[in-house]
């Protein structure tokens, strides 16, 4: 980590870690899903209200793990509120790995893009339909923990 | 830190034999290599009998009749001999060559495990086993019929004997397989008593000694076990060999597990007669360069010495353990120092393993976070990541302290103190 990234981690990483944007429950949610990686035991779910043009009036996040996965969560939160389904569906892993700003090693980005996962999950996952238990996915983790 | 032990050998005498040692860090910073559990470095002695296999005399081995091969064959036999002694086996052809300890414990569960374990009969693991060695059972549970159950640990980290015999005597389990040192808690358990304890109650053993073989000297016929596993790739090795010893009359009596060239004597349209001993087990070309280069392996850890590396091993982790109490809100997994070989995992509360990890790199020391392939054990403790620093008889006494000093900045620097998104 260069002296650069540092500050992007104390100005940016970590504020949303401690101060996270709309942690909690939506209570009008009108789509949730929750995905998990059982390799570092990252948790994240994801509970949206999109209007009726739409459009992400709310979005909230809840979760446990580590600081990119749950501070990324955070940004995405603020990022996508206003932002159309179409729109959502153009918001790539690339967009997303962007807006974390901090470079990561390929498998500390799989930790940020998590929630983004989550997110593309829900937006298939109106909450009348959902069944508690099927919602959960379980995305690939660091394999970094995976060897020995 | 203030003390000045004598230490049981001198680190510094060794490196410039491991030309990964040398390399930098991408932050600038020397490489501290900690991860050692996972698989240790290489020392130029291993990379050049490797080297020297592919450009002098490589063949396929008992094949051919032309010069090259005979001279494959009696280096990889040689190579056998060799492995064969550093685990003090009685034959050399109790001394199976296998891709590695998974491997290893696979074919036993497969070939072993359909032979004699039927639908109803009991396995026995403990709490601390890698996934090598508890998923092969589970799959021979489901498919035979049979139960796998795990013995727990006291609240240190430690195997209770007397649990052990309860088990045994209330399951009386085929198989009693077990690791001689935990590769998260760093536990060694008296392998020697467990396998008698369990040979008097007509159970089995498996001992997976892929954390242990690295550490100091295993004598199998001291052990007892039924059969003994490790890897190459935490001895110096290469990767791709591993070890499968088995006492001679299990492995005489045992069916062999793959099919295929080498491992026949004959094969007709009607069937097929298993080779001898060892080629029984090692169907299709064996890894040959592996194999040798595991030799090589075995030999300069005999000449750095095992015991020695044992007790080094030791002081690292006291050292490491009395720096890293100082840091709040930090717990070490495990027994203390005097129970482990060469192993020190942690947990901060509040604060992940991955983020401990990656502020780590920053700092050039490598050590792993996760479950480290031991998810029931991590599950017993009540976490599901830690992280791992693990120690080798090249790594120093500066390079312990520079790591105890990174953990410590890592819990300032992710410690939360009230940052505000702007
Ligand atoms: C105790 C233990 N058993 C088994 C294994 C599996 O070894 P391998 O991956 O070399 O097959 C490891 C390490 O990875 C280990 O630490």
């Amino acid at each position: 980590m260069s002296i650069d990234e540092r500050d992007i981690y104390e100005e940016h990483v970590l504020p949303h870690y401690e101060d996270p944007y709309h942690r909690g429950h939506c209570e009008v949610a009108t789509h949730a899903h929750e995905g998990d990686n059982p390799l570092c035991g990252d948790v994240v779910r994801v509970e949206i209200e999109l209007d009726d043009e739409g459009r992400v009036r709310q979005a909230w996040f809840e979760g446990d793990g580590c600081t990119v996965s749950q501070s990324s969560a955070s940004m995405l939160m603020e990022r996508i509120e206003g932002m159309t389904v179409e729109e959502l569906k153009q918001f790539s892993a690339e967009d997303m790995l962007a807006l974390f700003q901090a470079s990561l090693t390929p498998n500390r980005q799989k930790c940020c893009l998590l929630s983004w996962r989550v997110l593309q999950a829900a937006m298939h996952s109106p909450i009348d339909g959902e069944d508690e238990d099927a919602e959960v996915d379980s995305f690939g983790g660091p394999s970094l923990s995976e060897e020995s | 830190m203030t003390v000045t032990e004598a230490f049981a050998l001198d680190a510094g005498r060794f490196r410039s034999d491991f030309p990964v040692l040398t390399t930098r860090s991408r932050s600038g910073a020397p490489l501290a290599y900690l991860d050692n559990a996972a698989s240790t470095q290489h020392p130029a002695a291993v990379i050049d009998a490797i080297a020297d296999c592919y450009r002098g005399y490589y063949a396929n081995v008992h094949r051919g009749i032309h010069t090259l091969s005979e001279e494959s064959t009696e280096r990889y036999e040689r190579a056998r001999k060799t492995v064969a002694r550093f685990l003090n086996t009685e034959h050399a052809r109790e001394l199976i060559f296998t891709a590695g300890t998974t491997a290893a414990i696979n074919t036993v569960a497969r070939a072993w495990g359909s032979a004699n374990v039927g639908e109803g009969d009991h396995i026995l693991l403990t709490m601390a086993e890698h996934h090598a060695n508890i998923v092969p059972w589970f799959q021979l549970a489901t498919q035979v019929g049979a139960h796998v159950h795990f013995v727990p640990l006291t609240d240190d980290g430690r195997l209770d004997l007397e649990s052990v015999a309860r088990m045994l005597d209330a399951l009386r389990p085929k198989m009693f397989a077990f690791t001689a040192v935990s590769n998260v808690l760093g536990t060694v358990n008296p392998v020697a008593a467990l396998v008698e304890m369990a040979r008097e109650r007509g159970s089995a053993t498996l001992v997976d000694a892929a954390q242990a073989a690295p550490h100091g000297p295993v004598d199998v016929r001291e052990w007892g076990a039924d059969f003994v596993v490790f890897s190459g790739h935490k001895v110096c090795g290469p990767t791709g060999i591993g070890v499968l010893y088995g006492r001679e009359a299990v492995l005489d009596a045992m069916p062999p597990f793959l099919g295929g060239g080498a491992m026949i004597h004959r094969v007709t349209t009607r069937g097929f007669e298993p080779a001898p001993l060892p080629e029984k087990f090692e169907a299709g070309t064996p890894p040959i360069t592996e194999a040798i280069g595991l030799e090589a392996a075995v030999e300069y850890l005999g000449h750095v010495g095992l015991e020695a590396i044992g007790r080094y091993e030791r002081q690292l982790v006291e050292r490491a353990e009395a720096g890293l109490r100082e840091i709040p809100g930090l717990e070490i997994l495990g027994p203390a120092p005097e129970h482990k070989a060469g192993i020190v995992s942690f947990a901060i509360e509040g604060i992940h393993a991955h983020d401990i990890a990656q502020w780590l790199d920053t700092r050039g020391i490598a050590v792993r976070a996760g479950h480290h392939c031991a998810m029931p054990l991590h599950q017993s403790l009540g976490i599901t990541a830690s992280t791992r620093a693990s120690f080798y008889f090249y790594n120093t006494p500066d390079e312990v302290d520079a790591m105890v000093d990174a953990v410590g900045e890592a819990r300032d620097r992710f410690r939360k103190r009230g940052r505000k998104r702007q």
